[in-house]
């Protein structure tokens, strides 16, 4: 960096620059690099405990009640029953696709119990142009958004139906069609992508904004810290919407940093911030639809910091009770969870009942089984898929390499499971 | 830069080669005396006008760049357009990968090749893989990644690196080094105009030495075809960057020994043009790979190994590879130990010449 530095210097010296920056350091001496700074003649350290704690924003009682009736979001009962059902059949699949892996049926996956909420609130909020830059775990988002039963079972076989065609690992969803960017196991690689399209869309003067769903574990990322930075100084319209579910892997978040939460770093950045309860879905939902203003008519980004709690395990290929007790898991979700708050608010305005549960719960478990035995019938796509889409043609070291497969294949055509598989 | 800290450091050093100007293509018109580092600005004034999504970023760009290939471009196009980013050279890539798939023509600057590893992570999992993990839905192909390149004659460790066979082993990619500054502009407007996103590395030694009669029009250069620079019989030369002129040199001393010999310059480094390279060494069978970056896993590996699988029928001697030493590039005060100097690729067209 020194020497880099150096270099900058010694190469503006050449083109006679030299004598303003000078003069302008000079002047600036004391403010520079922070411009509105006050002088102080005290010695006093900023210590974190001197700042308050930022609170947790709340519409919805644990009980089902609305705390302050302003601030209960103008939703029509079919509206409500459309958020409620998403949240549902998507834990309904949840579970199904969950059992499905320990059958080894398929060969991974990740629940998304206790954050639906998250999802689904914030996904109203938007528009649905406004493009969704997932981590992993939004798959609320996309049911919302209209991702059918079939589009995620073909995404998790892998099969030829598949939004990417068996080339990715289960849960990673894209769709063009709903603004859903595709989902890469990387951690916060995301973030910055976000901006960027944030700044296009901002130059294409659409009136969108993009949402950019990450975790507390992955703030840690340097992409994380870039994306945050650049989106200020860029003043890109992006939602950085953190999922704080308390756990990365096991490693809880009181290992993962040690500030205020993720909210707190919002001012750091010069960036507005608020922090809600995650599994208040209206919380949830004003949050975001504030913000998604704030971000389209001021172009600026906003971060929310939705606090949550990660009922199931990380994946399939995880075992949470290594790392916190079952206790915690089922006294938390009891004591909280987004989808029965939000029934029994539903049950409180008087849109649903015993019954239409019951019936609900019938028809949603035939589906997703309905589903999941048609798309587990269709076959993966033809080993030539893998050369595909490395680049927009087909190279031609990838022709070559594609032919030499080929001729593989027919030598030993009866060592490949050929019957789960399209022909070349 | 380079004039300045010269003039500063008090030394003025011989550069290790001779910059050999290309006449322009006629059929491509009226022409005008620019540098490499005019001819790059020249590509990206044309893209910014012609496409009115195109942005231009990076570090320091604004004021024209340390290199000044962004000069002037800001005025012309507006603070929205042409930009700085913080210092962050993952969210440089980041961003561009972002605004890519977003719809704009991207082009994004990492102020040297040595300072590209911190967006190593966006340009292998996340650019590469872009259109293929998402079969086809999303892509970045209209990101260029723009970041100078190769040894300067005092750039040491961190100002002298040729880091393109750390992405030829990242399918996806596309990689492209000029020789020129006519090369330059083609190549360049071929990487923005290309559905894959590319790195395009600029030889910083050439920044200003190299100037040529470019065309001033909008004109591209095919990606992944190598040229065949002067046509021999005896030994095929494969190489690229500042070291196609240092082996220009190198065939002019060996020719008094009637050796002929054909330079083929690669051009794209990744995908690379197997059969232009194959077919001249089936015409020569002895085969000179040359290039600046450490000789271990270097691009020169890969050619000789494919090369050695296609011709190896035809081939008369061992596969040379003149190449930098297995040290870090480049020891400050030691450059003209290092660098595959024409004087140690002559030793080796010798070697080849004398098997």
């Amino acid at each position: 960096m020194l020497t880099r530095r150096v270099l900058h210097r010694l190469f503006r010296c050449a083109v006679g620059q030299i004598n303003k920056r000078q003069q302008s350091t000079q002047q600036n001496l004391l403010i520079s690099g922070h411009i509105n700074a006050p002088l102080t003649n005290k010695l006093q350290f900023l210590f974190p405990k001197d700042r308050p704690i930022i609170p947790v924003y709340r519409v919805l009682e644990t009980d089902g009640h609305v705390i302050d009736e302003t601030q209960t979001p103008s939703f029509s009962d079919e509206q409500i029953v459309k958020m409620y059902k998403d949240m549902t059949l998507l834990s309904t699949m949840d579970e199904l696709l969950y059992q499905s892996q320990r059958q080894g049926r398929i060969s991974f996956y990740m629940t998304n119990y206790g954050e639906e909420a998250t999802h689904v609130g914030s996904a109203a909020a938007l528009d649905p142009n406004d493009l969704v830059y997932g981590q992993y775990r939004e798959a609320g988002v996309l049911m919302y958004r209209g991702f059918q039963l079939d589009d995620f079972m073909n995404q998790c076989f892998g099969n030829l139906k598949a939004s990417c065609k068996g080339i990715q690992m289960p849960v990673h969803y894209g769709s063009k069609k709903l603004n859903f960017v595709t989902i890469s196991s990387t951690l916060a690689t995301q973030m910055p992508q976000a901006v960027g399209s944030a700044y296009a869309y901002k130059r294409a003067q659409n009136m969108l904004c993009v949402i950019c769903y990450f975790g507390e574990g992955a703030s840690s990322e340097g992409d994380a810290h870039a994306a945050l930075n650049f989106s200020a100084t860029l003043e890109a319209p992006v939602l950085f919407f953190c999922r704080n579910n308390g756990y990365a892997i096991s490693t809880s978040a009181t290992e993962q940093y040690r500030g205020d939460g993720v909210a707190s770093r919002g001012p750091g950045y010069g960036i507005a911030a608020i922090r809600v309860d995650g599994n208040d879905l209206f919380a949830v939902y004003n949050a975001t639809k504030a913000a998604r203003d704030m971000a389209v008519n001021e172009m600026r980004p906003v971060l929310i910091e939705a606090m949550t709690y990660r009922v199931g395990h990380h994946s399939t290929s995880d075992d949470s009770s290594a790392y916190r007790s079952i206790d915690e898991v089922r006294i938390r979700d009891k004591r909280d969870n987004p989808i029965s708050r939000f029934r029994k608010y539903m049950t409180l305005r008087g849109c649903w009942n015993e019954e239409k549960e019951e019936e609900w719960v019938k028809e949603s478990k035939r589906s997703v089984m309905e589903s999941f035995t048609r798309c587990e019938k269709i076959k993966r796509a033809s080993p030539a898929t893998i050369f595909e889409n490395v680049f927009d043609k087909v190279e031609p070291h990838l022709q070559r390499q594609m032919k030499e497969m080929n001729e593989h294949i027919k030598l030993h055509h009866d060592h490949f499971p050929w019957t789960q598989y399209e022909s070349m | 830069m380079l004039g300045a800290s010269k003039e500063l450091c008090g030394i003025r050093r011989l550069a290790h080669f001779t910059f050999v100007k290309d006449q322009p293509d006629p059929s491509l018109g009226q022409t005008k005396e620019m540098n490499l580092c005019q001819a790059i600005q020249n590509a990206m004034d044309l893209t910014l006008a012609n496409d009115h999504t195109a942005i231009v970023f990076g570090e320091d760009v604004a004021f024209g760049g340390v290199f000044r290939c962004t000069v002037d471009l800001r005025q012309k196009y507006g603070a929205d357009r042409v930009f700085n980013t913080p210092l962050s050279e993952q969210g440089i890539v980041g961003f561009g990968i972002g605004t890519a798939v977003s719809g704009a023509t991207t082009i994004a600057e990492i102020q040297f090749a040595d300072y590209i590893f911190p967006a190593y992570d966006q340009i292998v999992n996340e650019a590469a893989k872009y259109r293929y993990r998402s079969g086809n839905l999303f892509d970045c192909g209209r990101l260029t990644i723009r970041a100078p390149w190769g040894a300067v004659g005092h750039g040491a460790l961190y100002h002298s690196q040729s880091p393109e066979a750390q992405f030829l082993h990242t399918p996806g990619i596309k990689v492209v080094i000029p020789r020129s500054a006519i090369q330059a502009k083609g190549l360049l407007l071929s990487c923005i105009k290309d559905n894959n996103p590319c790195i395009f590395f600029e030889p910083k030694i050439l920044y200003r030495s190299a100037k040529e009669d470019v065309p001033i029009k909008d004109y591209t250069i095919p990606l992944s075809k190598a040229e065949v620079l002067i046509e021999g019989t005896d030994i095929t030369m494969v190489t690229w960057g500042t070291q196609v002129h240092v082996l220009r040199e190198v065939i002019q001393m060996v020719a008094k020994e009637n050796i002929s010999c054909e330079l083929i310059d690669l051009r794209t480094i990744v995908p690379w043009d197997v059969d232009t390279v194959c077919k001249s060494v089936v015409k020569t069978g002895k085969l000179l790979i040359s290039h600046e970056a450490p000789i271990t896993g270097g691009v020169g590996a890969e050619i000789a190994a494919t090369v050695m699988k296609e011709c190896f029928l035809n081939l008369e001697a061992p596969i040379e590879r003149v190449c930098g030493y297995d040290v870090h590039p480049i020891p400050h005060t030691f450059e003209a130990f290092y660098i595959p100097s024409k004087w140690r690729c002559f030793d080796g067209v010798k070697r080849l010449m004398n098997y």
